[in-house]
């Protein structure tokens, strides 16, 4: 591939972005460009990235889901509740939240095909009702008691390094692998994602093709809330706290990293890679300000900028018409 | 007997022409006399109502405001958002520029006020803009413009409440006039304004017909872009009016006001019979569901009923009314 055929790719324009910050920053503070600040930058991110994996298919597919930071929490209460008082095992707890996870996630799905609704206005209704309801039973309750043997689970291995530093690898480091490679092979190698992209290109289109739209619908939100479940755990190994208010509000910042990463809300766009980037470029730009200084009331703004930049810049390059993709010729 | 039956046909005709707005009616009715069952003497007390007259106004006006861009098959998440840094920039004005010494303060409210109005009415073209000339969807772009307006008024406020405004501001959200609280008389006029705006004017049926299909729209020489503008900045201008007597009722401006109205101004509209794809729905019919809303939640509240239930329970209802909008449609579609 040569340097002409990768200018023309939206991913390429954000990995130099991603190099030219980390250039930048690693001339301001000498923490940035170590070893260690890469390791917890992946541990702490692995959350988000997680989560991107499952909005990148909904947005793909054509829709948008908002609730499954409440899908999160719901998972999280459980696995404390399984882990706590149930004495359960790491396996046992995972295989709960991801189940929680995919049953919540088909309720959305059960809505927004029978009642034939917009995805955003039946998540934000479902988001409130999971929320309201895990709170109403948790009372917003933080949980923080859990066994030691839980604690060391976080870590599954650590080595020295060269220079007698000792680093370790987190677990949801390996979950974040094992969803981002699913998720590549769910879209580029499985019929059925290149079914979900042609879904979320032209619906009609796919349905007069004769595909089973409640199939898909189905997978896509079960799917995004497989991955709530996923991130559930990921989320408890690393802050070792179940707390009512952790999760819900970051659906935003999932979504600013999936669109940075070239997804857009008119379906069938948007690529495992883009994503990915997306997620480290917003990862590398927290960091970056933290280690700068720079207050954290600043971090909404950037978000804001970022979501409106990024789906401005996506939606000029694609140069879809304002009819959302329509084109008619009139001779 | 023959009195009688011409008085159901009547009924019929009524629900057959105005089945959304009989309902809702039918739905106002039971509701006050369940609650006058339950809660007697409370829902029904001067104090009550005087309270529900004053929290009405300001979500009713965001309803609208939400409303219009649904109907144009849109939506605006940034409603709030729109609001409080509206509220915030006149409070800003209010509070810096009005001193004891300072003569004639009317002049200065007047144009903190406007600053706060244009600012939203500019936050809602730049809405427009981005989703009619740049092709974004609205549920993107104006998510993005949520964030950045929070992360904008959180950085400017630091978190803090701006507060202390002339008395004459005040009577804005708390006055009365005739005995009528003042909010209401301006949330009535602006519904009623509204309404005449999307019945009677080229502009209102043409935000009907880019919601029920853009495309046929612009083919027939409806500039849609134009017009999307327009309906974007109108529901960026209605923020700021409901920030004003948002503001002035709770004599201060914070970036977290109205925080849980999202979910409820949707409901209202979607209640109301606003089609969520665009292009149906009514403002009588936003106004109805809105008094629903609004007697559901002082009952629920006096009931004792926990918030997080009630937000819970509006989640369920929206979902609710969105299966009986199906099914209707598919009944329809049958005859």
């Amino acid at each position: 591939m040569t340097i002409k055929d990768l200018s023309k790719k939206y991913e390429f324009y954000l990995f130099i972005i991603i190099i030219s910050l980390c250039i930048l920053f690693s001339f301001f503070t000498k923490e940035f460009l170590t070893l260690e600040n890469f390791l917890d930058l992946l541990t702490n991110y692995s959350f988000l990235g997680i989560m991107s994996a499952g909005m990148l298919i909904v947005l793909i597919s054509g829709g948008i889901d908002l609730s499954f930071t409440a899908i999160a929490t719901i998972s999280e209460y459980m696995i404390a509740l399984i882990i706590i008082n149930y004495n359960g095992n790491l396996l046992t707890a995972f295989i709960v939240s991801c189940l929680i996870g995919i049953i919540l996630g088909c309720f959305n799905a059960f809505i927004i095909y029978y009642f034939k609704a917009p995805s955003l206005i039946v998540t934000i209704a479902t988001l409130n009702i999971f929320y309201g309801f895990i709170i109403l039973v948790t009372k917003g309750r933080w949980i923080y008691n859990f066994p030691t043997w839980f604690r060391e689970m976080r870590n599954i291995f650590e080595f020295t390094a060269g220079n007698g530093k000792e680093y370790e690898i987190a677990l949801p480091i390996l979950l974040l692998l094992f969803v981002f490679i699913i998720t590549y092979i769910l879209l580029n190698y499985t019929f059925l994602g290149r079914k979900i992209i042609a879904f979320g290109g032209n619906q009609e289109a796919a349905r007069r093709m004769g595909f089973n739209i409640f199939h898909i619908t189905i997978f896509v939100y079960a799917f995004m809330g497989f991955l709530a479940g996923v991130g559930a755990i990921s989320h408890v190994l690393i802050v070792q706290t179940v707390q009512a208010n952790a999760i819900v509000g970051r659906e935003l910042e999932v979504i600013a990293a999936v669109v940075l990463g070239g997804a857009s809300l008119a379906g069938g766009k948007g690529t495992i890679l883009g994503t990915i980037l997306g997620v480290t470029l917003i990862a590398i730009m927290w960091n970056g300000l933290v280690l700068m200084g720079i207050s954290s009331y600043w971090q909404p703004v950037i978000l804001g900028l970022i979501i409106i930049l990024s789906v401005i810049s996506s939606a000029y390059s694609s140069r879809k018409s304002i009819l959302g993709g329509t084109k008619i010729d009139i001779k | 007997m023959i009195s009688n039956n011409t008085i159901i046909s009547q009924l019929r005709s009524l629900y057959r022409n105005n089945a959304t707005l009989s309902m809702l009616i039918v739905i106002f009715i039971f509701l006050t006399f369940l609650f006058s069952i339950f809660l007697p003497g409370k829902i029904f007390s001067v104090a009550n109502f005087q309270s529900m007259a004053y929290q009405l106004p300001e979500l009713s006006i965001l309803a609208i405001a939400m409303m219009i861009t649904m109907l144009s098959g849109g939506i605006n998440l940034s409603i709030i958002a729109t609001a409080n840094a509206s509220g915030i920039i006149t409070a800003t004005i209010l509070t810096k520029l009005i001193t004891a010494d300072s003569g004639n303060s009317f002049y200065i409210l007047v144009a903190a006020v406007l600053a706060g109005w244009v600012a939203a009415f500019l936050i809602g073209a730049i809405n427009g803009f981005i989703i009619a000339y740049i092709g974004v969807s609205p549920i993107l772009a104006t998510l993005g413009m949520m964030t950045l307006l929070q992360g904008l008024n959180i950085l400017y406020t630091k978190g803090y409440v701006i507060s202390g405004f002339p008395p004459e501001i005040l009577f804005i959200g708390n006055g009365t006039i005739l005995g009528i609280p003042f909010p209401l008389i301006i949330f009535l006029t602006i519904a009623f304004i509204i309404a005449i705006l999307l019945d009677k004017t080229p502009f209102g049926v043409s935000n009907y017909l880019i919601g029920s299909n853009e495309t046929a729209s612009y083919l027939s020489g409806i500039n849609v872009k134009r017009v999307l503008i327009w309906t974007y900045a109108i529901s960026g201008l209605l923020c700021g009016v409901a920030s004003t007597i948002m503001i002035s009722h709770f004599n201060s401006a914070r970036a977290g006001y109205g925080a849980s109205y999202l979910l409820v101004t949707i409901l209202a509209a979607v209640l109301g019979g606003v089609n969520p794809y665009g292009g149906l729905g009514k403002v009588s019919g936003l106004v109805v569901a809105l008094f629903i809303l609004q007697i559901a939640s002082s009952g629920l509240n006096l009931l004792g009923v926990s918030t997080h239930f009630t937000k819970a329970l509006w989640g369920i209802i929206l979902i609710f009314v969105i299966g009986l909008r199906n099914i209707k449609f598919k009944n329809n579609i049958k005859n």
